[in-house]
């Protein structure tokens, strides 16, 4: 076909880089209408590397691979299977969203914040799509630097504490990283991460790599207890940063448990796996209980953020105990599929919420609960939008944050029943945090005088919605298209991942 | 029309009509919206009917369609599809029936109301999601229905939004609700755990042989697995059932217009947990010990819950406590293993209970959206349509001879009589309390309303046609549906295929057919037992204190304040959630936030380890003086200890 002989990733990525560019040296007005052509543009090319793509395989497809640095043999190496095509193309349709929604959420300096996004859809597509541990961690870095500007410059009031906050943190996890990837290439004699799966690894090794990297990715995703940037990040970053900040740049952390931990060091993830599960279940019940306690609107939907990507750590590392329980593939199959689809409908219910609390705190100013009440009466057709938000984020079945909690909690009752059920209790914590918030936002008299002047969404933010509620329903109602993507890479990887190395 | 066609359109059209209704309503106007809805659920119903003649007159096999896959992987199959059978169609025909009689009611009950669209979006949308529960050929999608019907509630009860009470109640519903759905998803996932399958048929088929298992809770603790999965079917059951301690979030569903009590909160939804059990009845009659559980938690809610209903003054109020007390029974039943019984009641209570709350509804709407039974009386004259159909309503009921309600109650408490459980006997002396303590509230309710003084000022009437025709239509199964319905249910096995055929069940069935031959002799025989001479009392209590002596009572009242006292706090369930449970877990919450996730991770180890290297440096700081003495001891003092090194 001729679509495999384009390069199409790299020319995604260049694009993406080259619109930043165009867009911050243009003016105001125009940056937007660049910046939505140039976004249409980049979602084509994802649609064409969808068109492409062959589900019958897990080999990786769309491969480039060129010497970059001879001396050092790092190459520019790049590739998709079925587990970075639909992160890559999540990537592309949130960046179209953030786009439309430019206008409402920021003031200032609009073509340097559009411009920055593109960098960022470059650097996160980069992460995905390299193959090369270099590449990756070039990309990996690279992402921080327009989120630190994005929080840093368009934050509220505390952005700096903020922004140096997420950068230390993260980079903290990263720096060890390097560190076993060096020893990685060095042991392997060549720096594609394929090259890592095959390689033999006493557990001792194993255990020191895995440790180095969980550091890494546990801080990105968030897991208990390494958490506490992501709430002061999300509640001082503009909206825009908050839903690339909990729909692709917490999905990164977990990226790096499927294209890294699971496959190269399995025999330390086996003897690992009861402590992920257990931080993953503090994650959920814990910091479901932290969330119903929050009296700042933002900082909540941040908690419930870090409570469901307790599902994925929890599907990653579930496969372990259900093969040795079972010793049955399928299942285990499930537990990490599981993983995956929660990965791409968080974006919609916790990247949906944050959006569409955006776009109110440009009309309220406040993010406490307390100040608001009876908005419903003043933004019906907002208030629709946001409870479908909320409740794709409770786990509605039909919804898309159902999938994923499901197919976890189906494989969670074959490790242990204790496992399952505080799982399990996600489904009363998140109703209790997000509908009593819902409540106390929406529903109720009006109290205070600036609701009073609230008006209905505009037709341009109706879109934006609307395409986020489309995603939802789709995935909710038939997710069959996405687990096809990713079944066979899926496969391939709980072989590797229940594969002894030594 | 093949099978699968109709079952997609019975299905699709509600929804249909929920989208247009829903996002369109506002732009084509209130007339449009209820046509619409009101003409696709119509279609809806016609052809249920037409299934319903296929299923249970012709008795034709199961029909399994299944639609398209849900997920599919080599790991994992999910469809989306339907298992028509006896039972799902009963249950079809009445859903289809009672929503739309709904429908057409609140074109008068609405009116003019400012989210008159919204609303009708809303009920269809709920039909759609009861269909989805009540036809569905395996759990998942049972589970999409259950969680619909849970989500479109929690809307519709909260519809008034700008009320703090209906925002409360259509939390406090949805919450409860989740605890259930919480045992609901359990069960659902260790069923997937022993059976690798998600399917009705394929799991009554495995699960049996699973009946001797023990599932290890811990190393040391086991269960029969059969009866943990069980169990938590059940809590299921009990969160959209209501029953006690789940059923504390329907009186508070009240806040919610009329015509959803009638279809949610008394004829379907809330059915949804009697389905479900008599749907997986061949796995329950393995486990004894739920049966004494569902027997012993059915009769109490029958009899407490009733009991609660005779301090109500809020006529809405009022019916909803009947509809726990009649749960309770429902329920009971199946705790007795009469499945069939508990259908029976299931159908017709859906249709009497529907005319009671259509009538509440009524009598609300005349009275200008008073709901107090203190602030009515001498009604009757004025509202005679409601008067009677509110009249039928209450003799199905109280279970009055020949009614509708007398057959399939009066099949409950004999059934209960004739099980060998231990829990048998208690839970029978609670079934016919509970017969008495139904008449007492239910004549209490009607005569507060229709009789004696009246308490109001001004000129009441019956309302419109669209109000007035439902009742009527309703008053017609509620009267005659009973005696149509018992022959085929008990003597000619309607409902058997769909339900377990273990001897436990099928020779209580057999006893129940020779009990319930012919609706005269059941009449006479119903003369030889118990319940209908409580309910007689119990008629005669609420005549004796509402009708003939009120003076006397209201002199005396005091001297059952203690009752009174219990009976108005509703045991203290609500004190107890509020108190106990909702005050605990945001203690909790706020200490887990503070304490954990501030004090001692953010400013403890993370502003900890920064604070520590900026004193660290400090510290270093002061070694970098730059005078050169200070370098020159530090170099002399380093070459020691190397050459001290080195001689080692």
């Amino acid at each position: 076909m001729l679509l495999h002989k384009l390069p199409l990733i790299s020319i995604l990525i260049s694009q993406s880089l080259f619109s930043g560019v165009w867009i911050l040296l243009s003016s105001d007005e125009r940056a937007k209408n660049i910046a939505i052509s140039s976004s249409i543009f980049s979602l084509f090319l994802g649609v064409l590397l969808y068109l492409g793509f062959d589900t019958s395989t897990a080999n990786m497809q769309f491969t480039e691979n060129y010497s970059w640095i001879v001396s050092l043999k790092i190459n520019y190496y790049v590739g998709i299977d079925g587990i970075s095509l639909p992160l890559i193309l999540l990537t592309l349709f949130i960046n179209l969203i953030i786009v439309l929604t430019a206008n409402d959420l920021v003031n200032q300096q609009i073509s340097y914040y559009l411009g920055l996004f593109f960098f960022l859809q470059a650097m996160v597509v980069g992460v995905f799509v390299s193959l090369n541990t270099f590449l990756f961690y070039l990309f990996w870095e690279g992402m921080l630097i327009p989120m630190y500007l994005c929080i840093g410059i368009w934050g509220s009031q505390l952005r700096s504490y903020a922004a140096i906050k997420f950068f230390i943190y993260t980079f903290f996890g990263s720096v060890i990283m390097l560190l076993a990837l060096i020893y990685l290439s060095i042991k392997a004699g060549s720096s594609s991460i394929l090259s890592f799966y095959n390689l033999p690894l006493s557990l001792y090794e194993q255990s020191f790599i895995l440790f180095a990297l969980i550091l890494a990715f546990a801080v990105k995703i968030p897991m208990w207890p390494v958490h506490t940037w992501l709430p002061d990040a999300h509640t001082e970053a503009p909206a825009g940063g908050s839903v690339i900040l909990a729909a692709l740049m917490l999905k990164v952390g977990a990226y790096g448990f499927f294209r890294f931990c699971l496959p190269i060091t399995p025999d330390a993830c086996l003897e690992a796996s009861w402590l992920m599960i257990t931080l993953s279940l503090i994650a959920i019940v814990n910091i479901g209980l932290v969330a119903l306690a929050q009296h700042d609107m933002k900082r909540l939907i941040a908690y419930s953020s870090v409570a469901h990507m307790g599902f994925v750590s929890l599907g990653c590392f579930m496969i372990y105990p259900i093969f040795k329980n079972s010793g049955h593939l399928p299942s285990a199959q499930l537990a990490l599929s599981g993983a995956m689809v929660q990965m791409i409908t968080h974006a919609f219910g916790s990247g949906g919420m944050f959006l569409a609390f955006g776009l109110l705190y440009e009309k309220i100013h406040t993010r406490l609960i307390a100040d608001m009440g009876g908005i419903v009466q003043k933004m019906p057709y907002f208030t629709a939008f946001f409870m479908i938000f909320v409740l794709s984020n409770v786990g509605l079945p039909g919804t898309a944050g159902f999938v994923g909690e499901f197919m976890v909690l189906v494989s969670a009752a074959q490790t242990n029943f204790w496992v399952a059920l505080l799982a399990g209790l996600t489904l009363v914590l998140s109703a209790s945090y997000s509908l009593f918030m819902f409540k106390r936002v929406f529903y109720g008299p009006i109290t205070q005088a600036n609701i009073e002047k609230l008006e209905d969404i505009s037709a341009h933010q109706y879109i934006a919605l609307s395409l986020m509620v489309l995603g939802i329903f789709f995935i909710g109602l038939y997710p069959q298209p996405l687990i096809k993507i990713m079944d066979k890479s899926i496969v391939n990887l709980v072989q590797l991942a229940l594969q002894a190395k030594f | 029309m093949n099978i699968a066609s109709i079952i997609t359109t019975v299905w699709m059209s509600p929804l249909l009509g929920a989208i247009i209704s829903g996002i369109f309503g506002p732009k084509i106007g209130h007339k449009q919206s209820h046509s619409i809805t009101i003409g696709l659920v119509g279609i809806s119903m016609i052809l249920s009917f037409y299934l319903g003649k296929l299923f249970l007159i012709d008795q034709i096999a199961p029909v399994n369609v299944v639609l398209f896959d849900w997920i599919n992987n080599n790991a994992f199959t999910i469809h989306a599809g339907f298992y028509l059978d006896a039972l799902s169609v009963v249950m079809l025909v009445v859903v289809s029936f009672v929503s739309f009689l709904v429908h057409i009611y609140s074109v008068g009950y609405m009116h003019n109301d400012p989210g008159y669209s919204r609303f009708f979006a809303y009920v269809s949308l709920f039909t759609f999601a009861m269909f989805a529960l009540i036809g569905a050929d395996n759990l998942a999608q049972l589970f999409f229905g259950w969680e619909g019907i849970g989500v479109v509630s929690y809307l519709l009860i909260g519809f008034y939004f700008k009320k703090n009470s209906a925002a409360n109640g259509a939390l406090k519903a949805f919450l409860v609700n989740r605890v259930g759905d919480l045992g609901l998803i359990l069960a659902i996932a260790l069923t997937y755990s022993y059976t690798n399958s998600l399917d009705y048929t394929a799991i009554l088929e495995k699960l049996p042989n699973m009946a001797m298992e023990s599932f290890y809770l811990t190393n040391h603790w086991s269960v029969n697995i059969v009866s943990l999965i069980c169990f938590l079917y059940l809590i299921a059951a009990m969160g959209k059932s209501t029953q006690i301690p789940l059923h504390v979030w329907l009186p508070e569903s009240m806040e919610g217009p009329t015509p959803i009590s009638a279809l949610i909160h008394a004829a379907t939804m809330v059915t949804a947990g009697i389905y479900l059990i008599c749907r997986l009845s061949p796995i329950f009659d393995l486990t004894p010990t739920i049966l004494n559980i569902i027997l012993i938690i059915g009769s109490l809610g029958a009899l407490m819950l009733g009991l609660v209903g005779i301090v109500q003054n809020d006529i809405k109020r009022v019916v909803a406590y009947s509809t726990l007390s009649q749960l309770g029974y429902m329920i009971a039943a199946t705790g007795a293993s009469a499945y069939a019984a508990a259908m029976f009641h299931l159908i017709t209570h859906a249709c009497f209970k529907a005319l009671l709350f259509l009538s509440a509804g009524s009598v609300i709407v005349a009275m200008h959206h008073e709901q107090d039974m203190q602030k009515m009386g001498g009604l009757a004259k004025d509202m005679p349509i409601t008067y009677i159909c509110s009249l039928i309503g209450t003799l199905a009921l109280i279970a009055f001879p020949f009614f509708s309600g007398f057959y399939s109650k009066d099949s409950i408490i004999a059934a209960v009589s004739m099980s060998n459980l231990p829990a048998a006997t208690f839970s029978y002396i609670c079934l016919v309390l509970g017969a008495m303590v139904t008449a007492i509230y239910s004549f209490r309710a009607f005569f507060l309303t229709f009789h004696g003084q009246k308490r109001f000022k001004g000129n009441v009437s019956d309302p419109g046609f669209t109000i007035t025709m439902p009742l009527i239509i309703l008053a017609i199964p509620s009267i005659f549906l009973g005696m149509i319905l018992m022959g085929p249910i008990f003597k000619g096995h309607m409902l058997n295929d769909s339900l377990s055929s273990l001897p436990l069940t099928s020779e209580l069935q057999h006893e129940l057919g020779i009990e319930f031959s012919s609706p005269f002799f059941s009449v006479i025989h119903a003369f030889t037992q118990l319940p209908l001479y409580f309910t007689f009392i119990g008629f005669m209590i609420a005549y004796a204190c509402y009708i003939k002596y009120p003076e006397i009572w209201q002199a005396n009242k005091y001297r059952f304040s203690t009752i009174n006292w219990i009976l108005n706090n509703k045991w203290g369930f609500d004190w107890f959630n509020d108190h106990i449970i909702v005050r605990y877990t945001r203690e909790l919450a706020n200490k887990t936030y503070q304490f954990t996730d501030q004090k001692i991770i953010d400013r403890g180890i993370v502003s900890g380890v920064s604070h520590m290297t900026y004193e660290t440096g400090k510290l270093l700081r002061r070694i970098q003086t730059g005078y050169l003495y200070h370098q020159a001891f530090s170099i002399t003092l380093g070459l020691i200890i190397l050459m001290f090194l080195i001689s080692i």
